[in-house]
C-alpha cells in the first residue's frame, strides 16, 4: 500500500510565501488585521502581489487561550495613565526582570487593538454619569469617544466577552480573506536557510484531517502558537487532566521550534502559578478586585495581614503597593505547609458587605456577575459548584496554587528574545560577558519584535523579558509585528531563501512516529505495550512525573535544588531520546506526538534556566532551597540561551537588565 | 467536564464531511464514528480522549442539535449537576442545575453587531508606506497613548 495521500504515505505539498504567520490566536489575528493594509502599499515597491499564509493547528473561531472567551480585558491603559505606570507595574509584578522597552511600546498601542475589538462587536461594560454600571450591550458611548469602561482593577476592564475570540476572528479572517488561512495545519518545525543558518526560510507540518504533509517557503515567519501548558504533572489525576488553567492545547511549539532554530529564548526560569480556585481553576481576579473578597487559611485569618512581614524578606520588591503575584503566593504556601489549609476565599462575607451598600436590583445584578465571570471563560468552575452545591454567598470555596505554567502574555514573562522600540532608551551595547559571538548587542538590533534569528517574528506568548500583555496586548503586539514584516520582505525583496533540509527529509522527520508504528506494530498483540515504541500518551506521564518531582512541581511545593535539577537532566535526556520511538496509530496521535515533543524541549529549556540562575527570583512560584534568596547584585539580569539542534545542547548566558523608567515609584 | 454526545439527539451533522463538533473542537477531540466501529454508534459523534477535553464548551455551543453536553470530570466532581448554555446571534442563556435540584438561569450578551457583519476596513484610510517604521498603527481608533516622555529615564 504505497498510494499518495494514505496513512504511510501522505502527500507532499510546497508553498512558497513571502510571509507565513504560525498560529491563529490573539497576535496572529491582530497581525492579520494590521497587515494587508500595509501589503498593499508594498505591492507597489515589490512590483507584485504579497503572498502571506496563516495557518493554526485549529479553527480561528475558537483556537488559543480565549477560546471559550473572557470576561475582562486585562490591559487597557485609558487616557487617564501613562505607558510608564504600566512598565512599573509589568516590572513589579515580575520582580524587577523586565524590559522596559518593550512593555512601554506595548501601553503606547494597546488602547488601539481595545477599541477596533469595540467596533466589530465586543460588548464592554460602561459607567455612566451617576457611577452605575452597565453591560455591554446597552450601547452606551464607546471607548474611542470618550465612554468610561468598568474597571474591576487598575489595567483591567469588565466586557462580556462569551465571543471575544469569535469576533476577533471574523475580523481577522475577513481581512485577510479565507484563500490566506489554513486551519488543522500543526508545524512541527521552522527550517533555516540553506546559505545562512541565522535566518529562516520556511516551516513544515502536517495536516490533521488529511494526509497531507506541508512545507512553506517563506522569508518571514511570524511564530505566535501561545505558552506551555502540562509540562508538569495536573493535579488531576483521571479525567480531570485536561483542566489546565492555561488552555491544554498549547504545548510550548512557540518556545521549541523558535529554539531549534537558533532564536535567543530569555527568562525560560520564569513561570506562572496561578492561585484559582480549587479543581476548576476559575478565575480570582474579579472575586479579589471587584467583589473586594478576602483570602484566608482554614481558620478565617487573613494571612495576608498575619504574614505581612514576609514580605521584608524580599525589600524592595516586598514594599510594592501590591505584592507581586508569587509573594502572594509565597504568603500563602506558608499557611499551607504549616497545616493551617485549606485556603479559602471568603466569598460568603464579600456578597454580605456589598448587600449593605446595594438595592436588591443590584445585588441581583451581581450575582449574575459572579456567575459570568466563570461562564464566560471558566465553565468548568460551574461545575464544580454545581457539583458541590456551592453558591457563593451560603458557601466558601477552596483556593489553590496550580501547576506551573509558562507563557509570556499573562502574568508570566519567559519566551523569546526580541528587538524593541528605538526611541526609548533601550541600551546598544551590551556589558555582561560570556554572550555567543554572532548574538546581537543590546535591545533594538533589528526589525521590531524581531528575535535573534533574521526574518522570524513573534508576539502574545511568544516574547519573553515582558508579560502582563494578555488578550489586547497580544493582539496589539501582533499587529506591530506586521508591519515590521512588510517592511523586513520589501528590504530583503532580492534574497532568495532556500530550505536547508529538503521538503522529503522534512516530510520523512515528520512522518517517523507514523513509521515506527506501522513497522512494529504486529510486535506485541497489546497495540499500546510494545518495546519499540512509546505513545505520545506515556511520554507526556514520563515528562509530567520528571518536572514534578525533580524541578519543582506541585509534589515538593514548587522546591528543587541542584542536585533535583541534575537527575532532571539525566532522565530529560532519556526521554528526548525515547521521543525519536515515538508511535503515531493516526494523524490524532501524531499531532500528539509532536506537541509533546514541544513540550520536552519547553521543559528543558526552563530546567536549564532554572538551574543557571543561581537564586529563587520568584518565591512562591518556585525555591531553590539551595539558594534560596533573591540576590540582586549578581542576578538582576536576564537569563537567555541559546539551544544547538545538532548537538541537542542549551547555552545559558547573562544579560545585562537596565531600567528605563524609574522604578522607586512603586515602592512605600 | 469531559464532553459527551447523546445518542438520540446527534445526527453526524447529516452525514456532512466535517461536522460542527470536529471542525470547531480547538483540541482535536470531537470526532464522528462513521461505522460505529469505536463507539457503536455509526454516523455519531464522540470526544475521543475526554481526559484532554478543557471544557471549553465550544463543541456544547456549536453543534446544530443541541446533542453535546458536560458530565463534570468524574474524577474531582459529585454527579448530578449540569452547565448546559444555548447560544444565539446576540446573547447565550445559560441553564444551571445544582447537584440538589437547585436551578439557576443566566442571560448575557455575546456581541453588538450582527454575526458575520464585519467590514474590518471599512471607513478607514490606507496605509502609508513612509510611516512604516513609526509608531502606531495604519490608522488610529484613538488608542494610541504617547505617553510623557519625562517618565523615561534616557530618551
Ligand atoms: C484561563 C485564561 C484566562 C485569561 N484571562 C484573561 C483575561 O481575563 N483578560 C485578558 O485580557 N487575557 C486573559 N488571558 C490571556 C490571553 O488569553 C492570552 O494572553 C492571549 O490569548 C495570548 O495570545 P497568543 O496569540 O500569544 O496565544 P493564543 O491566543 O493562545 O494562540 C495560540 C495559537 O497557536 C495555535 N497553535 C499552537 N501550536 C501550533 C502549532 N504547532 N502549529 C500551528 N498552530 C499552533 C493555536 O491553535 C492558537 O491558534 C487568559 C488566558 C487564559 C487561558
Ligand atoms: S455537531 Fe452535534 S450533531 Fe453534529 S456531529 Fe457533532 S454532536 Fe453530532
Ligand atoms: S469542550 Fe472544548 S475541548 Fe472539550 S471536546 Fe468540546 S471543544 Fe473540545
Amino acid at each position: 500500500m504505497s498510494e499518495v495521500g494514505t496513512f504511510g504515505n501522505p502527500e507532499l505539498i510546497e508553498e512558497e510565501v513571502d510571509i507565513l504567520m504560525i498560529g491563529g490566536g490573539m497576535a496572529n489575528c491582530g497581525a492579520a488585521f494590521e497587515i494587508m493594509p500595509w501589503a498593499k502599499q508594498a505591492e507597489k515597491e515589490l512590483g507584485r502581489e504579497l503572498k502571506i499564509k496563516l495557518v493554526d493547528k485549529a479553527a480561528l473561531d475558537r483556537s488559543g487561550a480565549v477560546a471559550q472567551g473572557l470576561s475582562a480585558i486585562n490591559t487597557y491603559i485609558g487616557s487617564e495613565q501613562d505607558p510608564a505606570d504600566y512598565a512599573r507595574m509589568v516590572s513589579n509584578d515580575l520582580m524587577g526582570i523586565t524590559r522596559d522597552d518593550l512593555a512601554y511600546d506595548l501601553g503606547r498601542h494597546v488602547d488601539e487593538s481595545v477599541h477596533m475589538f469595540e467596533e466589530w462587536g465586543l460588548p464592554i461594560w460602561k459607567t455612566d454619569e451617576n457611577g452605575e454600571r452597565h453591560d455591554g450591550a446597552q450601547g452606551l458611548t464607546p471607548l474611542a469617544e470618550g465612554g468610561k469602561p468598568v474597571r474591576s482593577g487598575r489595567w483591567q476592564i469588565m466586557i462580556n466577552g462569551e465571543s471575544y475570540k469569535w469576533i476577533v476572528a471574523e475580523a481577522a479572517k475577513k481581512a485577510l480573506g479565507i484563500d490566506r488561512i489554513q486551519e488543522r495545519i500543526f508545524i512541527v518545525k521552522l527550517v533555516n536557510d540553506k546559505n545562512d543558518s541565522n535566518r529562516i526560510a520556511g516551516a513544515a507540518g502536517f495536516s490533521v484531517r488529511e494526509n497531507k504533509i506541508y512545507v512553506y517557503k517563506a522569508k518571514a515567519v511570524l511564530l505566535a502558537a501561545g505558552g506551555c501548558v502540562n509540562l508538569f504533572r495536573p493535579r488531576s489525576v483521571g479525567e480531570g487532566t485536561g483542566r489546565a488553567w492555561y488552555p491544554v492545547w498549547n504545548a510550548g511549539s512557540t518556545y521549541s521550534m523558535a529554539a531549534e532554530a537558533g532564536a535567543e529564548l530569555t527568562m525560560m526560569e520564569n513561570r506562572f502559578v496561578p492561585t484559582r480556585f480549587k479543581d476548576g481553576y476559575g478565575p480570582v481576579g474579579a472575586w479579589f478586585l471587584l467583589f473586594k473578597a478576602k483570602a484566608t487559611n482554614a481558620y478565617g485569618e487573613n494571612y495576608m495581614a498575619s504574614n505581612a512581614e514576609m514580605l521584608d524578606d524580599y525589600l524592595p520588591y516586598g514594599k510594592a503597593a501590591v505584592p507581586a503575584s508569587c509573594l502572594r503566593n509565597h504568603l500563602m504556601l506558608k499557611e499551607m505547609k504549616e497545616g493551617r489549609g485549606p485556603i479559602f476565599m471568603d466569598t460568603v462575607t464579600a456578597l454580605a458587605n456589598l448587600r449593605e451598600t446595594l438595592s436588591p436590583r443590584e445585588v441581583k445584578h451581581l450575582e449574575a456577575e459572579a456567575w459570568e465571570d466563570f461562564l464566560d471563560m471558566c465553565v468548568g468552575q460551574c461545575g464544580v459548584w454545581v457539583g458541590e452545591n456551592i453558591e457563593p454567598d451560603k458557601k466558601n470555596s477552596e483556593l489553590m496554587p496550580t501547576e506551573p505554567y509558562l507563557l509570556g502574555s499573562h502574568s508570566g514573562c519567559c519566551g523569546i528574545w526580541v528587538s524593541g522600540p528605538t526611541d526609548v532608551g533601550a541600551p546598544n551595547e551590551e556589558t555582561e560577558a560570556g554572550i555567543p559571538d554572532h548574538l546581537p548587542s543590546g535591545w533594538n538590533w533589528g526589525y521590531r519584535s524581531m528575535t535573534t534569528v533574521s526574518g522570524l517574528f513573534t508576539a502574545g506568548d511568544g516574547v519573553g523579558a515582558s508579560g502582563h500583555k494578555f488578550s489586547s496586548g497580544s493582539h496589539a503586539e501582533g499587529r506591530i509585528c506586521a508591519k515590521s514584516m512588510v517592511k523586513y520582505v520589501i528590504d530583503n525583496k532580492d534574497y532568495v531563501v532556500e530550505l536547508d533540509t529538503s521538503a522529503e527529509e522534512l516530510a520523512a522527520d515528520i512522518m517517523q512516529p507514523v513509521k515506527t508504528f506501522l513497522e512494529h506494530k504486529d510486535y506485541s498483540t497489546a497495540i499500546d505495550v510494545n518495546p519499540n515504541y512509546i505513545t505520545p500518551k506515556m511520554l507526556q506521564f514520563r515528562l509530567q512525573k520528571i518536572m514534578d518531582e525533580y524541578v519543582a512541581g506541585v509534589a515538593t511545593y514548587y522546591t528543587t535544588n541542584n542536585r533535583m535539577l541534575e537527575i532532571a537532566e539525566e532522565k530529560l535526556t532519556f526521554l528526548k531520546e525515547d521521543a525519536m520511538k515515538m508511535r503515531a496509530k493516526d494523524l490524532h496521535e501524531l499531532l500528539r506526538a509532536w506537541e509533546n515533543y514541544h513540550r520536552i524541549l519547553t521543559a528543558e529549556a526552563h530546567m536549564k534556566h532554572i538551574e543557571f540562575r543561581e537564586e529563587s527570583r520568584y518565591p512562591g512560584f518556585y525555591y531553590r532551597t539551595d539558594k534560596n534568596f533573591i540576590d540582586e547584585e549578581n542576578w538582576k539580569c536576564f537569563v537567555n540561551s541559546i539551544y544547538d539542534k545538532s548537538t541537542h545542547t542549551w547555552t545559558c548566558f547573562k544579560r545585562a537588565h537596565v531600567d528605563l523608567v524609574d522604578k522607586s515609584k512603586l515602592f512605600k | 467536564m469531559p464532553t459527551f454526545v447523546r445518542t438520540e439527539k446527534c445526527d453526524g451533522c447529516k452525514g456532512q464531511d466535517r461536522t460542527a463538533c470536529m471542525y470547531i473542537c480547538p483540541h482535536n477531540l470531537m470526532k464522528l464514528d462513521k461505522d460505529g466501529s469505536e463507539t457503536g454508534h455509526a454516523m455519531k459523534a464522540f470526544n475521543q480522549e475526554p481526559e484532554q477535553c478543557w471544557e471549553c464548551y465550544s463543541c456544547v455551543k456549536i453543534c446544530p442539535q443541541g446533542a453535546i453536553e458536560a458530565r463534570h470530570y468524574a474524577d474531582i466532581v459529585p454527579l448530578g449537576g449540569s452547565v448546559q448554555p444555548m447560544r444565539g446571534s446576540d446573547s447565550i442563556m445559560w441553564t444551571i442545575k445544582f447537584r440538589n435540584g437547585t436551578m439557576k438561569r443566566f442571560k448575557f450578551p455575546i456581541r453588538t453587531t450582527p454575526e458575520g457583519s464585519i467590514d474590518p476596513y471599512d471607513g478607514k484610510p490606507e496605509a502609508d508606506l513612509a510611516k512604516i517604521s513609526d509608531n502606531g498603527f495604519f490608522h488610529t481608533a484613538n488608542g494610541f497613548r504617547a505617553g510623557d516622555s519625562s517618565e523615561l529615564i534616557k530618551a
